[in-house]
């Protein structure tokens, strides 16, 4: 008996073993390109550990009890007429909620360090937008260095592209430039369908909903250049329904910036 | 008056045509029925399959270039619709449903024959309209959730027939709810306690009650919808002072139940097939009761999962978190069960078997990434990504329609008299199974790293893993050739069944192969312990 125990310990350690070393070793995710990123991929790799243990467990229980209490040859009759086991029932009724109560909380804290839970606000200096109603969004992290001030770009959504709006310098591009480590807020509407911005190197996406402002804020970490994808189906050419988004230094985007700024003129 | 009545009705069973034939009548006999409802589903899924690959030929290369564009959503539009409303819903329910829940509750028939003839009938128009519609103005081609605006301003007639068609394909499953309640409750045979009926009985009145509840919504959500459409009313149209998100709300009230309404029935199917192939009673049934019904109760408070991305305020985000993770205790402890039921057992590890046991596997990676799903922040990346295309039909395919096989080995016996060849059920489990993960574990990764889904043209750093994942969509269509073969063959040359072929104890093995109309001559059996293995009941 005791040792089917100890059997049973070395399996399990085994399991979570792999587990970890997977979790830590196997990458799935695209680049990390802003604030958000690492806060992400903390919550993915621990959701992804817990995912790979419990179905490792699964499969191994299954594959195992296929084995061993295969029907032999020429054998007859049942198996122990075993109804239930109460203790038991207990135990993988109270596991399963503590590892999802202790998920749920721990992603909420990662939500929160995500700025999810913060008031939503958009600082637009020329346009008077304080007093509109703001729909939904996502804020981002505390942290982030407020100090450095923030840039405010809106953002239309049309069939099929996307339009950025420097109110600032009052002039719209095609591609979107940031500067690297500063806060970003985009307030987005939607000309006709549903459509939805997403920067997988940002792990950030919200919907951009005709009728409804929406709120991104973000703030990118490297320099580059990636894609703005729309991740709702808003009609046929909705697979090449994209855009760039060029993340460059101060000074860089600066230049960019006064090359285009229309209200110098 | 009443005698005129019963001569008229005898009258008109004796004109019911004998034979093959009565498949193809307004038959009152639920069994006629079920098989009328899988056969119908079984060709709908052909045509379900045939978009999928259609599909994946196009994601073959990261071009579009395939399918013209509209075409390829309403090809999308037309696979989810096919396959949802016309293939699973009507299958696991209505098809298993009819054939077994008489028996198992010890009647003649279902409590109201005639709603359950009409509830068939609505489906093969339905699903005829839903297909003429691509032949007239090109179908749907705003996903099978047909988001307004997108729904208002694509081609009019498609986006209409679609409406029309789930309408009727809502109202075929709101009377088939009703008549599963009603049979369940009020039919059962004297003496027969509900605690001791065989858990797909649990899982159907479970199923039925959310049918009855959710489906009405999303009918007259749909109704709006129309009106919208055509009497240019601004319901949910923004530009008519409309609200998108509202739409969102109701129809996510219907369609996130509409998951366990494809599930739950499998679940209950599984828990009939896996105590008779491992000879041993079903773990737990109590806490399976239990647990089918805190399933039932939170799978209606969970519907803005669907929605993080869009306008949901934050408090929202986190009740519906936790709402929906919490949905995993009660379906992990259906699995535990299961596993426990194998545990200790004499197992007969037949092509039924094998399904099921492919069922537990493919559901659990599909839970578990379903309850990272759940987690806002992780589903604020992934939402509407190949992502979570490969999490439902984890759910979807790898649970539902694995089940589907495996009762299809289970219960053949049983309503044709003929054994199915096993070793072209096992070449069809492993092709369906190789070809499964294949197609759809490598999906997993493509959302993950910046493909959305429902795109005809994606960035060509994809190409390989999509032409896996096209690769294994050919060994799924190749899949249904050697089911194909078996289910025709073994009509005529299959092995003779016999009444009980596996010993099982629930009540429909206890008639004879095919069952007589009445289900059995005399008396219907009381069978109090569905599960009673091990206790020398057979020896």
């Amino acid at each position: 008996m005791l040792n089917k125990s100890y059997y049973l310990i070395l399996i399990i350690s085994i399991i979570i073993g792999i587990s970890f070393w997977i979790g830590f070793n196997v990458n799935l995710l695209p680049e990390e390109a802003s604030i958000n990123a690492p806060i992400y991929d903390e919550l993915f790799k621990i959701l992804f550990i817990i995912g790979l243990i419990l179905f490792i467990g699964m499969t191994a229980l299954v594959i195992y009890s296929l084995f061993k209490f295969r029907k032999k040859e020429g054998e007859f009759g049942d198996g122990i007429a075993l109804e239930g086991n109460l203790s038991l029932e207990i135990i993988w009724t109270v596991i399963p909620s503590i590892i999802v109560l202790f998920v749920g909380i721990y992603s909420y804290n990662i939500y929160d360090r995500m700025g999810g839970m913060n008031e939503l606000n958009h600082n637009h200096g020329t346009m008077n937008s304080n007093s509109e109603k703001i729909w939904a969004g996502i804020s981002q992290a505390n942290n982030s260095n407020s100090g450095l001030g923030e840039t405010a770009i809106e953002v239309s959504a049309m069939q099929f592209a996307f339009l950025f709006n420097y109110p600032q310098g009052e002039f719209i591009s095609g591609e979107l430039h940031v500067p690297v480590d500063q806060k970003i807020s985009i307030k987005m509407e939607s000309k006709d369908v549903i459509h939805a911005f997403w920067i997988p190197e940002f792990r950030i996406k919200q919907d951009i909903i005709p009728g409804q402002p929406t709120i991104l804020n973000f703030t990118p970490t490297k320099t580059g250049k990636y894609p703005i994808i729309c991740a709702e189906l808003c009609g046929p050419y909705h697979g090449g329904m994209r855009a760039s988004i060029i993340v460059e230094e101060k000074s860089d985007y600066e230049r960019w910036f006064n090359q285009n700024n229309k209200t110098n003129l | 008056m009443t005698i005129l009545i019963d001569n008229k009705a005898e009258v008109k069973e004796s004109l019911q045509p004998k034979g093959f034939l009565r498949y193809f009548s307004f038959s009152l006999d639920h069994k006629v029925i079920g098989i009328q409802y899988l056969v119908c589903g079984f060709l709908f899924y052909l045509v379900g399959g045939t978009l999928a690959s259609a599909i994946r030929i196009e994601l073959i290369s990261p071009l579009s270039d395939f399918l013209p564009r509209d075409v390829y959503n309403q090809v999308l539009t037309l696979h989810g619709t096919i396959m949802i409303f016309l293939w699973i819903v009507p299958v696991v329910n209505g098809a298993f449903g009819n054939y077994l829940i008489p028996f198992y509750v010890g009647a003649r028939d279902m409590a109201f024959p005639r709603l359950n003839a009409v509830a068939f009938w609505l489906i093969p128009p339905s699903g005829l309209m839903l297909i003429a519609s691509y032949f007239i103005e090109g179908a749907a081609q705003s996903g099978w959730t047909a988001y307004p605006p997108l729904s208002i301003t694509t081609p009019q007639s498609g986006q209409i027939i679609w409406i029309l068609s789930v309408l009727l394909l809502g109202g075929s499953s709101i009377f088939g709810g009703i008549n599963f309640i009603v049979t369940i409750l009020k039919l059962r045979r004297p003496g027969l306690k509900l605690m001791n009926l065989p858990m797909y009985c649990w899982a159907m009145l479970g199923t039925s009650i959310l049918v009855v509840l959710s489906t009405p919504v999303l009918a007259g959500t749909l109704i709006l919808l129309s009106f919208d459409i055509v009497a240019h009313t601004g319901f949910f149209n923004p530009a008519l002072g409309g609200n998108v998100v509202v739409y969102q709300h109701l129809f996510w009230f219907y369609s996130h139940p509409a998951v366990y309404i494809m599930v739950l029935p499998a679940f209950g199917l599984v828990s009939e097939i896996l105590p008779i192939h491992c000879r041993k009673p079903l773990f737990g049934y109590t806490t399976m009761v239990f647990s089918i019904m805190g399933i039932v109760v939170l799978g209606l408070v969970v519907w803005a999962h669907h929605m993080f991305t869009s306008g949901t305020p934050p408090w929202m985000r986190l009740f519906f978190t936790i709402a929906t993770a919490f949905i995993a205790v009660p379906t992990g402890i259906k699995f535990f069960n299961w596993v426990a039921t194998m545990w200790g057992g004499k197992i007969s590890l037949n092509s039924a078997m094998l399904f099921s046991c492919g069922f537990i596997i493919n559901f659990v990676f599909g839970g578990i990434t379903g309850v990272a799903l759940a987690q806002v922040p992780f589903d604020i990346h992934v939402h509407d990504t190949y992502f979570v295309v490969a999490h439902f039909h984890y759910i979807v395919y790898g649970g539902s329609v694995f089940v589907i096989f495996s009762s299809i080995y289970h219960w053949y016996p049983k309503v044709v008299g003929k054994l199915l060849n096993e070793n072209l059920g096992y070449l069809h489990f492993a092709l369906t199974f190789i070809g499964f993960n294949l197609c759809f574990a490598p999906q997993h990764w493509l959302g993950l790293n910046g493909m959305p889904r429902r795109v005809a043209e994606y960035d060509p750093q994809f190409q390989f893993i999509n032409q896996i994942s096209s690769f294994g969509a050919l060994f799924m269509a190749v899949s249904t050739i050697p089911f194909l073969i078996n289910i025709f063959i073994s009509i005529k040359k299959g092995e003779i069944a016999g009444n009980n072929p596996w010993n099982g104890l629930t009540p429909e093995w206890l008639t004879t192969s095919p069952p007589p109309v009445e289900n059995w001559e005399g008396e219907a059996p009381l069978v109090n312990e569905p599960y009673g293995y091990g206790k020398d009941y057979l020896s």
